[in-house]
């Protein structure tokens, strides 16, 4: 049952953007014009970068501080390789792949030398690492703090252009579904079966005969190279690359996400993630409404900061839901 | 030789507002395993309420304008880590990653509550007269607020050592970062020193808060986040639990930083720190054996 | 002769960690007075069965001490009502000194009996100044015994294998402090050294399996091969 309501659900976002009504309220414009799709899109698009981290996180139980920088890879290196150096965009694509895999192997294998905490805080230290590199501006590569416009004449011309929007959105819709695959795919394999035994105790795998740091590596590397391609979607829906995707901030974000949707869970990361980028966004146009400007500044304040409303959210989440959204969802629904 | 005292004062007045924000970091780490990330809210919010109290006593000298500030910044920082150990913290007992995940939501939306209801702009402090200028120490022009920062680290950190090794809490805390169990099974309520611990930390964070505000000169709402990140680099390198070992960690810090930053090319030095963290972290065995003097 | 009084009643303990359960109902009384054994093979749960009367690990069941409900309890107020603990592990702590780990144990409002606690292990005195982790295996032992015995108002010492790694003048030591303990406290001894707990101890409780296989009397259980090779697994000589 569930399986076709997902499939039903997968017909209705790919035939999107031929609609030609709109959900106010919701929605502004038309379901099949650009604005929309493009927020759907982006949302999509970290509906997938959080099923990523659910991956690291949730699954094999890592508490990475860091994975921001993974996905600042992918946007950054196809944009400066892109709009700098000129490549065509499949030569850009492949050195991306190459750095995603070969920077979280070289950085995991430090990283992962510690457990919890100090491994948390080392992720964190190298993302924040790459965060002043970026903002450094070596060489004129990566724009500093203002980013880097994804420009040039080596661009497709399918994927540029508000009137292609529906491409990109469908490039975000389609990196979703292969990243839940693969993800899918991975946790149910043998040795994503390790990664949770891992997660529930560590010990007991190495006393098997399993190696825990190879395991861990791997997933590290893994879910790295899948947040770089999310990246790279993002980099394409944004049409450009800025530095507040390096931060820390970001990170956490990405926390939120999971744990608003349910850690541990596929579809609560991505739903998680879906709906974390929809009220950031929303709540952005929500308050700048003339109703909420008018309210004196104690209330106004506080409803104009998403990134508040969310924190307070995330705050009761783990209060009082530490399933998520996720877990609350599963409760009602039927399996 | 003027530049090295230069950039040997400025790095120990980095420094001390990395001690600031790392001791309380390391005994509420070393006593219940608690990341607090939203020691940095602690820290902003410290230094807007400090701000906000010097500007309503407008009328009054820049010298009590400026103590006004600080007083209230310290007992902001103290009483916003009390409410939140209290409400936040005590009810995840159980769950560890919960606590640090509540830490990290309590942070996110301080800090956009703050920068919603101030702006970002850098607000400026209002100093007091004789601490605009500059003191001659070997040939260099160093700015004295550097220098009133570094003499109130090394207040603080004196207070602290006598806290920890002269008080009957500072014994328990001691013991505690050691082996909480133990010290439950002695008869004594853990729990009272969680609150004193972190109502400690965000004091000492309020204090870092004002006291950054009177380094650079502004206060903002996003130096909270970035000087905690560098906090927790020397809380690690410092040991997990340990009061001076976070105070040379913060003075190998700052200098080192301000050193890099100059010789090298600016974020260089910010860079390097990094990579201490990691080599440190290789070194050393994996363990942090929690001692808190 | 009337009948002693239970200091200390266990009913049906259970714990589980990950995913063993470790007690499986276990259900004993401690008399007041005297040393009672709690022995049994290793790994059978002894250190568990002590960790859940303190609360120191989630367990059902109940405990009540001096007919007092002890299970809601958390920890640090089980202790207050007079039950000290002497783990296996003896967790000094090796960063305070010698006098700051006893002056850490002192309990407010009861009597602090360093008297009793330098007459038994002068040493203590003597290194009064010392970091606890710099001492010996015995010297810390007699660091966590002393701090059992600090509040001369506790009612039950909880000891667990004091005479662990130890050398046997050392034991020595420690079981005539164990002897003179006794005198002013009722003491639940786990102990792995028969022959130490054969000259301690009166009554015993035996675990096997996380459940009690065996109470009585100690000199009962050791007296008869067949009994002490079934609860104890081994074969004891009954001279020591």
């Amino acid at each position: 049952m569930r399986a076709a309501v997902l499939i039903g659900a997968l017909i209705v976002f790919a035939a999107l953007p031929f609609a030609g009504f709109s959900i106010p309220g919701l929605f502004e414009g038309t379901l099949g014009g650009p604005g929309t799709l493009n927020l759907l899109g982006l949302c999509f698009v970290f509906g997938a970068l959080a099923l990523t981290y659910d991956l690291v996180f949730g699954y094999v139980g890592l508490l990475s501080f860091g994975h921001a920088l993974y996905f600042a890879t992918g946007v950054y290196v196809t944009a400066i390789a892109v709009t700098r150096w000129h490549w065509s965009l499949p030569a850009a694509l492949l050195l991306t792949a190459v750095v995603s895999v070969v920077l979280p192997l070289v950085l995991g294998a430090v990283c992962l030398r510690m457990r919890d905490i100090p491994f948390a805080m080392v992720t964190l230290a190298f993302a924040q690492a790459g965060s002043i590199l970026v903002a450094q501006n070596p060489f004129g590569l990566t724009g500093g703090e203002e980013g880097l416009a994804l420009g040039g004449d080596t661009l497709p011309a399918f994927l540029v252009g508000v009137a292609n929007t529906r491409n990109l959105y469908w490039i975000a819709l389609v990196l979703l579904i292969a990243i839940y695959v693969v993800a899918w795919r991975a946790v149910n394999s043998p040795p994503g079966r390790v990664w949770q035994a891992i997660r529930e105790n560590e010990r007991r795998v190495a006393v098997i005969g399993l190696n825990p740091y190879l395991y861990k590596l791997g997933a590290f590397v893994l879910s790295a190279f899948l947040a770089s391609a999310c990246g790279v979607a993002y980099l394409l829906l944004q049409g450009g690359a800025n530095p507040q995707v390096t931060t820390a901030d970001f990170t956490l974000a990405l926390l939120v996400m999971v744990v608003l949707g349910g850690v541990g869970t596929l579809w609560g990361a991505v739903l998680g993630g879906v709906v974390y980028e929809y009220l950031d966004f929303r709540l952005v146009a929500l308050s700048n409404t003339s109703a909420v400007q008018a309210l004196p500044g104690i209330l106004r304040v506080p409803l104009s900061e998403p990134l508040f409303l969310l924190g307070v959210l995330f705050i009761l989440l783990v209060l009082f839901v530490p399933g998520g959204l996720g877990g609350a969802l599963r409760r009602r629904l039927p399996a | 030789m003027t530049t090295i005292a230069l950039l040997l004062i400025t790095g120990l007045g980095l420094g001390a507002l990395y001690f600031l924000i790392a001791a309380g970091l390391s005994l509420i780490w070393g006593l219940m395993r608690v990341l607090n990330f939203a020691h940095g809210a602690f820290f902003t919010v410290a230094a807007y309420a400090g701000w906000s109290a010097s500007g309503l006593a407008g009328g009054a000298s820049p010298e009590v304008q400026w103590l006004l500030a600080l007083a209230v910044a310290v007992l902001a920082g103290g009483a916003f880590a009390t409410l939140t150990e209290v409400l936040l913290i005590r009810p995840l007992y159980t769950r560890h990653v919960g606590q640090v995940l509540v830490t990290v939501g309590l942070a996110l939306a301080t800090i956009s509550l703050v920068q919603g209801g101030f702006g970002s702009d850098p607000k400026r402090l209002a100093l007091p007269a004789w601490m605009t200028g500059t003191i001659a120490i070997a040939g260099a022009n160093i700015p004295t607020t550097r220098l009133v920062v570094i003499a109130f680290a090394l207040a603080v950190f004196a207070l602290l050592i006598f806290f920890l090794r002269r008080t009957r809490f500072g014994l328990i805390v001691r013991a505690g970062v050691e082996n909480r169990a133990m010290v439950q099974a002695l008869g004594i309520d853990v729990q009272r020193a969680f609150t004193l611990v972190f109502a400690i930390g965000g004091a000492a964070a309020g204090l870092a808060g004002m006291l950054a505000g009177t380094y650079y000169g502004t206060i903002d709402p996003g130096r909270g986040t970035s000087m905690l990140i560098f906090a927790f680099i020397v809380v690690i390198i410092g040991g997990l639990g340990s009061v001076t070992g976070s105070a040379v960690a913060a003075i190998v810090v700052g200098v080192l930083q301000q050193f890099l930053n100059f010789y090298g090319a600016a974020g260089v030095g910010d860079f390097s720190v990094v990579l201490l963290l990691a080599v440190v972290l290789l070194v050393r065995p994996g363990g942090f054996s929690g001692s808190s003097t | 002769m009337s009948a002693p009084a239970t200091l200390l009643a266990v009913r049906d303990l259970n714990v589980y960690l990950a995913e063993s359960h470790i007690l499986q109902g276990v259900s004993f009384d401690v008399v007041a007075g005297g040393i009672t054994g709690l022995l049994g093979r290793n790994g059978v749960g002894k250190t568990t069965t002590l960790r859940g009367i303190l609360g120191l690990v989630p367990r059902t069941g109940s405990v009540t001490l001096e007919g007092a409900e002890t299970t809601k309890l958390p920890t640090h107020e089980i202790v207050r009502r007079g039950v000290a603990y002497v783990p296996e592990d003896r967790d000094v702590f090796a960063g305070l000194t010698v006098e700051e780990n006893l002056r850490l144990a002192e309990r407010a409002g009861a009597p602090h009996r360093y008297d009793l606690v330098y007459e038994l292990f002068p040493e203590l005195q003597q290194r009064a100044a010392q970091k606890a982790g710099t001492l010996s295996g015995g010297q810390q032992q007699m660091v966590a015994l002393a701090r059992a015995l600090l509040n001369g108002d506790n009612r039950i010492l909880l000891i667990d294998e004091p005479t662990k790694g130890l050398a046997p003048l050392v034991v020595r030591h420690v079981v005539d402090a164990l002897r003179r303990a006794a005198e002013i406290a009722t003491i639940l001894l786990v102990e792995q050294n028969l022959s130490v707990a054969h000259s301690l101890v009166r009554n015993v409780i035996v675990l096997d399996q996380g459940r009690v296989s065996f109470t009585g009397e100690v000199d009962h259980l050791m007296g008869d091969p067949a009994l002490a090779r079934r609860h104890l697994g081994l074969a004891t000589a009954g001279s020591h």
